[in-house]
């Protein structure tokens, strides 16, 4: 499965190169023209039969990690790069820098722990990686301040038809777009694969500014609380009920007439569909819709557990409906164009 | 004596304390490759024996425990989420995001959720998560999880090793495997070295429980001498120079009243003589290892201790140098074969 691939590459936000090549490389034997932008976006473009029209749909290639900052008593210190909930790290699993040298998120034994300490949780500022180095001058001859961290984590498939695997959000929708990019639509499709999501939308904005499309889709992974000790109002998305349809979150509101639309189209099919029963959150759809004058959009996204973790957790149903939405919902929009047109008014 | 390997083998091998039985019968048959005569014994403790020169020789226990610590399903809830206990010493802060293995009619995997930071409330961003609060996620449906896993079942880490720099070497159940290693390590040394004294090797079950298996082995074996082979707290940043001991320095050996004064300082003499790199555990009391068992057993046993230092112990990253795996093993097989016939004399106190 691709998304195998995907998620054991590594695409921190700032350095989406690998993750990158081999979307790239995919891409290429589907696409009319490839193009990366100055940022790392990597912008795929498919000739509709008719020009009348541009569509935009984006994923985001990078992932939540780490980035050195220095060093202390032989080991790396470092800050995290997204959103990572610090009381996951102790006992994690990480590859630092280019050359992936393995290294352990270490912290004090139990045995060693005052009743203060066991009672709270470990702090972020007194976290550090251990790669085994003896000294300072090796850590230094081995890995550089700046270099990016990621999580190892390898992909598992495992329960009911479920995936365990770090950086779901969003190769999820990497492994989406790169489906939709093998069919063919009346309308000029722009596949984006965009960078630095998880540190403020960056990527998407200057993507959606250059593709200036009619409308725009963004596939996404998502939270999904719907675990113990949470109260069921509290719940985002339910895992195994289907693709979740954004109504509104921290960065935009969705255009209605388009959520509409494609909520219609799951019904028309069969496909299970979920409104995101939070305003938590946010993604690309946020800048793109304030790009130039305005763009039409849409999230459609897979519900993923302990998001932003290494042990991220998801349905493959839940994926299969996804992307079985988004290509009903595209060959709709391919079939009456006039419905593209129709969004805005 | 390619130790990464050995230690990739048995490090991922379940074993959690009290549920030792597949664990003993793999390291038993890692024993039989060196041992005249290998026994599973009524707790899995595992004994295996090498024969000395002497027909009067003395008889020398090492141990080494071979079990790990671990979690014990508690409930299943309505949705089919599990919820756990802990066996041994388990640091509920390191294990949620961990990867597991429900050891039920077959074995499933799952992970330790963590509830999402935006949902929690301001006391538990700050205090640590509880064992009871903790929840694995199987990805089965209540009724699937039921057919499968039943309250009591043992549940173990899932964490890949990784080796890390200059021989630095991260795994689960490093504590005590690491000793298991060394056990293997000594027998392996000891096809060269001539000995006068029969030596037993137990690889010891139930001491993250309360030393338990050790102490029935040292009554079966009723040995002149017991050396226990155990992991110490390696140094971390922030740690005190009398609580943890720097990787790659040798093995610790321990003094103080746990342990038989005489022999331990043969020992030291020993480490200086023939260069071993070593470093002193003090221990005022109680070394909280199998010596303190093993010291009182029967008429009373004089017992030694030597220890691996291991960084980040009872988690699934603990961390070690094997240089000190193999000085663990250099050091105790030069021993045994150095005692022999004094060994009368230095065993009075």
């Amino acid at each position: 499965m691709l998304l195998k691939e995907l998620t054991e590459l590594n695409g921190v936000s700032g350095n989406e190169d690998e993750v990158r090549e081999y979307i790239k490389k995919e891409a290429l034997l589907h696409a009319t023209e490839v193009k990366v932008d100055s940022m790392g976006n990597l912008i795929c473009y498919k000739k509709g039969k008719s020009s009348e029209y541009k569509i935009m749909l984006s994923a985001h290639m990078d992932e939540v990690g780490f980035i050195v900052t220095g060093y202390k008593d032989g080991v790396i210190k470092f800050s995290p790069i997204g959103g990572i909930d610090e009381r996951i790290l102790p006992g994690a699993r990480v590859l630092v820098g280019d050359k992936k040298i393995p290294g352990v998120i270490g912290s004090k034994p139990i045995h060693l722990q005052d009743k203060e300490e066991r009672g709270n949780n470990i702090k972020l500022k007194g976290m550090y990686i251990d790669i085994g180095a003896d000294n300072k001058e090796e850590l230094e001859r081995l890995t550089s301040p700046g270099d990016y961290i990621a999580f190892y984590s390898k992909y598992t498939e495992f329960g009911d038809n479920c995936i365990k695997a770090k950086a779901l959000d969003d190769r999820v929708g990497c492994a989406m777009l790169l489906e939709i990019l093998k069919e063919s639509y009346q309308f000029d499709l722009y596949a984006c694969f965009t960078v630095q999501e998880e540190v403020g939308l960056r990527g998407a904005g200057v993507a959606a500014y250059t593709v200036n499309p009619d409308l725009a889709i963004v596939l996404e992974g998502t939270t999904c609380s719907d675990v113990p000790d949470v109260n069921e109002h509290e719940y985002s998305t339910v895992m195994g009920q289907g693709a979740v349809l954004t109504l509104m979150d921290r960065t935009s509101y969705p255009n209605k007439k388009l959520v509409e639309f494609i909520y219609n189209t799951a019904r028309e099919n069969n496909i299970p569909v979920q409104y995101k029963k939070t305003t938590t959150g946010g993604n690309d759809a946020g800048k793109i819709q304030l790009t130039r004058g305005g763009v039409v959009v849409a999230s459609i996204s897979v519900p993923c557990r302990y998001i932003h973790s290494p042990v991220s957790v998801m349905s493959k149903k839940d994926f299969e409906s996804c992307l079985n939405l988004v290509k009903k919902a595209l060959d709709k929009l391919s079939g009456d164009a006039s419905l593209i047109g129709s969004f805005k008014d | 004596m390619d130790y990464i390997s050995i230690l990739k083998d048995i490090c991922i091998y379940p074993g959690v304390s009290g549920h030792e039985e597949g664990l003993a019968g793999y390291v038993a048959r890692m024993f039989e490759k060196y041992c005249s005569n290998v026994e599973i014994d009524k707790f899995y403790s595992v004994i295996g024996v090498i024969k000395g020169n002497s027909d009067a020789g003395k008889k020398v226990m090492i141990t080494a425990h071979l079990d790990e610590i671990g979690l014990m399903v508690k409930s299943i809830d309505e949705k089919g989420f599990v919820r756990i206990s802990n066996i041994g010493g388990v640091d509920s802060k390191v294990l949620l995001a961990q990867e597991v293995v429900i050891h039920g009619r077959k074995d499933i995997f799952g992970v330790i959720g963590a509830k999402p930071p935006h949902l929690l409330k301001p006391e538990e961003v700050k205090k640590a998560v509880k064992m009871q609060d903790l929840v694995i996620d199987t990805g089965l449906s209540a009724e699937e999880v039921k057919e499968i896993v039943s309250v009591g079942d043992i549940v173990t880490f899932k964490a890949e090793p990784f080796a890390l720099q200059n021989n630095k070497f991260s795994s689960k159940s490093l504590d005590n495997r690491a000793g298991v290693a060394a056990l293997i390590g000594i027998m392996d040394n000891l096809t060269r070295l001539s000995h006068d004294c029969d030596v037993y090797f137990a690889a010891t079950s139930q001491e993250e429980v309360g030393l338990r298996g050790a102490n029935i082995a040292a009554y079966n074996i009723n040995p002149d001498l017991a050396i226990v082979i155990d992991v110490c707290h390696g140094e971390i940043p922030g740690s005190s120079k009398e609580e943890a001991f720097p990787l790659g320095k040798g093995p610790a050996i321990a003094v103080g009243p746990n342990l038989h004064r005489r022999l331990t300082k043969k020992m030291i003499e020993l480490a200086k003589e023939e260069n071993i790199p070593y470093q002193v555990d003090v221990e005022p009391g109680d070394t909280g290892t199998e010596a303190w068992a093993v010291q009182v057993s029967r008429s009373g046993i004089p017992t030694l201790l030597v220890s691996i230092p291991l960084k980040y112990m009872h988690t699934v990253i603990e961390t070690l140098d094997i240089k000190d795996i193999k000085n663990t093993a250099r050091l105790v097989s030069r021993f045994i074969s150095m005692i022999g016939n004094e060994m009368e004399d230095l065993m009075c106190c």
